[in-house]
């Protein structure tokens, strides 16, 4: 343990003297996000306009209101476009195709059961691959049942009465609920959303850089011959590796931190839940470090793993969506983009900065911490030539 | 006297010391015995054993490709053996022991260097991996950089030094932890003439102190000048072992004697026939080569020959036989290629 940090220390030193990991790990992932966010201002190149279909099983009052009055004022903001869909089984294929955003599944007896002041839930199918505009699809019956459920009363007493002033009710909406959260999610969360996506995007795709370090270093102590005294020394062998080990981790981690905070201050980036955050970040460098020492342990030169290292680190960037959201791209980008841990990170920071808790990153970050597992495990087959002399 | 008692089970050494004389007992720095390795078809070293004692200077000599750095990788700990045993100072050696690496200086073959790092920061960082205390360490390292002659060099980074300063600083980082036995792979290769001296110098100062040193080289003078015994290896085995004089010794060489000679050669190659030390003559135009046994001895007898036989001596030279002969005689091929 000792001897790992002693080892650390000294390779952090010889990075940040040569000043590439402060390079890569830093000034060019800030750099692009800055330029990103400038160069993209509106948010209407980046359409999050939600696809809904509503299947109407209840045939009510408040249903009905939903879907006659709610849903036609939040299209005309532009936001959400309804489609028609005749079955729940079918509109849910077309959810998880991908063609459909959301789907609104009013169950049987519905406003019957609200109207005499009992309890029902209104189904909503999301598409997962775009968080965002289901979001935006959650945020509109959420403050609509909010409004019905504060004039309950109302309500229940005007339709029994016969009088029912749906028209007010719908205003209310709009107004209290639904119009000031689409505000919020289409006005600023989305336009910080495309600010936040490209901190984290370059973040993480820097990542697999600045992670390179440590694991390449390995490989440099057998070039500058080192690596003999090393394993010379009255130290644990495996400590080396250990070193190499904390060497990433520290740059990974510093590197996305700064990253967080400098975006957040310069450029309003919202990353959300700073310890989600950082759980986040952690998951997301073992990924990388197993990835990036995995693809170290086929090469032979450090020239060699820094090229394959390279070529890795730009494929997985771009599968896994970190220059354009993959909801712009086709959906089978979406499918295949779940092979990286970027796609993860990305999906797990969207949720968080949507103002997800932190139930949000559990699964993002059980999917990192599996590639970081599975890498390792393959690296490992060829542990005895990592420390051969 | 001293009586050293070996406990084999335990690998402890009992050392009496009885206070009259306090010289005499070689209490052995390495032991090592029976040391395999074969990388894949080729076995690289085969059954390799010898000791060491303290101060003792010992010397591995043998051709590229012999086995050299394979047999002290193994002794050092960074290579696992396929048979063997390695004790350093009473402490097992293999890749997974740590406790006896801190008795070993290790000088690799190749420099050994961080070119991004300065001199005082190599040593540093190798210092703490050792574990010299931190009071110790600025000290010490001062020291070292005084010993290897980098003192006023010791802030500048490596990749701007000589080949003969690097060579030295790579020497330099296997003394800083005072080892018991520094093993030196080949120290000398490569390095200009001024340098390989002073490194020369070193070892002899460092053998003088009392350290044990392992030295391998396949550069015959260097074994013949520096070391107390020499252990000749080619193709993975140790074919002899001894002293340079048992060496000599043990395959029977003798001593050279070549005159320069005025007047006929033929007349005294006829006269010397009668000296019964004399093994072999060999005569060619002014000059005779004479194999004899001890020629110190038998020089005064083979000018008198000569001068009875009025052959006139132009000039002698008497050349003693060294490793250089004994290994070819060992293996019938020169150390050198
Ligand atoms: N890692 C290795 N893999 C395969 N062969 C090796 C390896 N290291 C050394 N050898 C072979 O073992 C033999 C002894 O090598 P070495 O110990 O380096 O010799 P020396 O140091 O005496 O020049 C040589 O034939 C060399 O090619
Ligand atoms: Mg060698």
């Amino acid at each position: 343990m000792r001897a790992s940090f002693i080892i650390a220390a000294k390779d952090l030193s010889q990075r940040i003297r040569d000043k590439s990991a402060i390079l890569l790990g830093f000034v060019a992932p800030l750099g692009l996000a800055l330029i990103f966010a400038a160069i993209i201002p509106d948010t209407s190149s980046f359409s999050f306009q939600a696809q809904v279909a509503v299947i109407d099983n209840d045939g009510g009052e408040i249903s009905a209101t939903f879907i006659d009055e709610v849903l036609p004022a939040v299209q005309a903001e532009g936001l959400l476009e309804v489609e028609e869909y005749s079955s729940a089984a079918e509109a849910t294929a077309a959810v998880e195709e991908g063609t459909l955003t959301a789907v609104y599944i009013f169950p049987q007896g519905f406003s019957d059961s609200l109207q005499s002041g009992g309890a029902a839930t209104v189904e909503i199918v999301g598409n997962v691959d775009e968080s965002i505009s289901t979001q935006i699809a959650k945020a509109v019956l959420d403050s609509y049942l909010a409004e019905v459920d504060a004039v309950g009363v109302a309500v229940g007493t005007a339709m029994l009465s016969g009088g029912a002033d749906v028209a007010t009710i719908t205003e209310r909406t709009l107004e209290s609920g639904a119009a000031v959260v689409l505000e919020d999610t289409a006005a600023e969360n989305l336009e910080l959303d495309a600010t936040t996506f490209f901190s984290g995007g370059m973040a993480v795709f820097f990542l697999f850089f600045t992670v390179q370090f440590g694991v390449a270093s390995l490989l440099e102590e057998r070039h500058y011959g080192t690596l003999p005294r090393l394993l010379g020394a009255p130290i644990n062998r495996w400590s080396v590796i250990g070193g190499k080990a904390v060497t990433s981790f520290v740059l990974g981690i510093t590197s996305m931190v700064v990253l967080a905070i400098a975006t957040t201050f310069l450029i309003g980036a919202e990353w959300g839940n700073p310890l989600g955050v950082f759980i986040l970040m952690v998951s997301g460098v073992m990924a990388a470090l197993g990835i990036m020492a995995m693809v170290a342990v086929v090469a032979k030169t450090p020239e060699q793993a820094a090229n394959y290292q390279a070529i890795v680190a730009v494929a997985l960037g771009m599968l896994g969506g970190t220059f354009f959201p993959l909801s712009q791209g086709p959906r089978i980008l979406a499918f295949f983009s779940k092979l990286t841990p970027h796609a993860w990170f990305l999906q797990g920071l969207g949720d968080l900065s949507g103002g997800r808790g932190l139930e949000a990153v559990i699964a993002p970050s059980l999917a990192m911490l599996a590639f970081f597992v599975v890498t390792i495990a393959i690296a490992s087959r060829w542990r005895g030539e990592v420390l051969a002399p | 006297m001293i009586i050293c008692v070996k406990d084999d089970r335990q690998a402890k050494w009992n050392v009496m010391l009885m206070p009259s004389e306090a010289k005499g007992c070689n209490l052995n720095v390495l032991e090592c015995s029976g040391l395999v390795k074969a990388f894949d078809e080729l076995v690289a070293v085969d059954d390799v054993g010898f000791h060491i004692a303290e101060g003792e200077t010992y010397g591995l000599l043998g051709p590229n490709g012999a086995g050299k750095t394979t047999t002290i990788s193994m002794i050092s700990g960074i290579l696992e053996s396929d048979a063997g045993r390695v004790m350093v100072a009473g402490k097992e050696i293999t890749t997974r022991t740590t406790d006896g690496n801190a008795e070993i200086g290790y000088v690799p073959q190749d420099i050994a260097i961080y070119p991004d790092l300065t001199a005082r920061e190599n040593l540093r960082f190798f210092g703490k991996l050792y574990g010299i205390p931190k009071d110790r360490l600025g000290p010490r390292i001062d020291e070292v950089l005084e010993v290897i002659g980098l003192s006023d060099r010791g802030d500048d980074r490596t990749e701007e030094y000589s080949g003969g300063m690097k060579r030295r600083l790579n020497i330099g980082i296997g003394l800083l932890h005072e080892p018991s036995l520094l093993i030196l792979d080949e120290p000398t290769v490569g390095v200009d003439p001024q340098s390989r001296n002073s490194i020369l110098e070193s070892v002899e100062l460092l053998g003088q102190s009392g350290t044990a040193v392992l030295y391998t080289t396949h550069y015959m003078e260097e074994a013949e000048r520096l070391c107390d015994r020499v252990a000749i290896i080619d193709g993975g085995k140790i074919r002899a072992e001894g002293t340079r004089r048992e060496l000599v010794e043990l395959v029977g060489q003798r001593d050279t004697v070549n005159l320069g000679v005025i007047g006929s050669a033929h007349r005294l190659v006829e006269d010397l026939r009668s000296v019964s030390e004399i093994q072999q003559i060999t005569a060619a135009e002014g000059s005779v080569e004479i194999l004899v046994d001890g020629a110190s001895r038998v020089l005064p007898r083979i000018l008198e020959v000569a001068q009875e036989a009025g052959v006139g001596i132009s000039g002698v030279e008497v050349v003693e036989p060294n490793l250089e002969s004994v290994f070819l005689h060992l293996t019938g091929k020169a150390l050198r290629d």
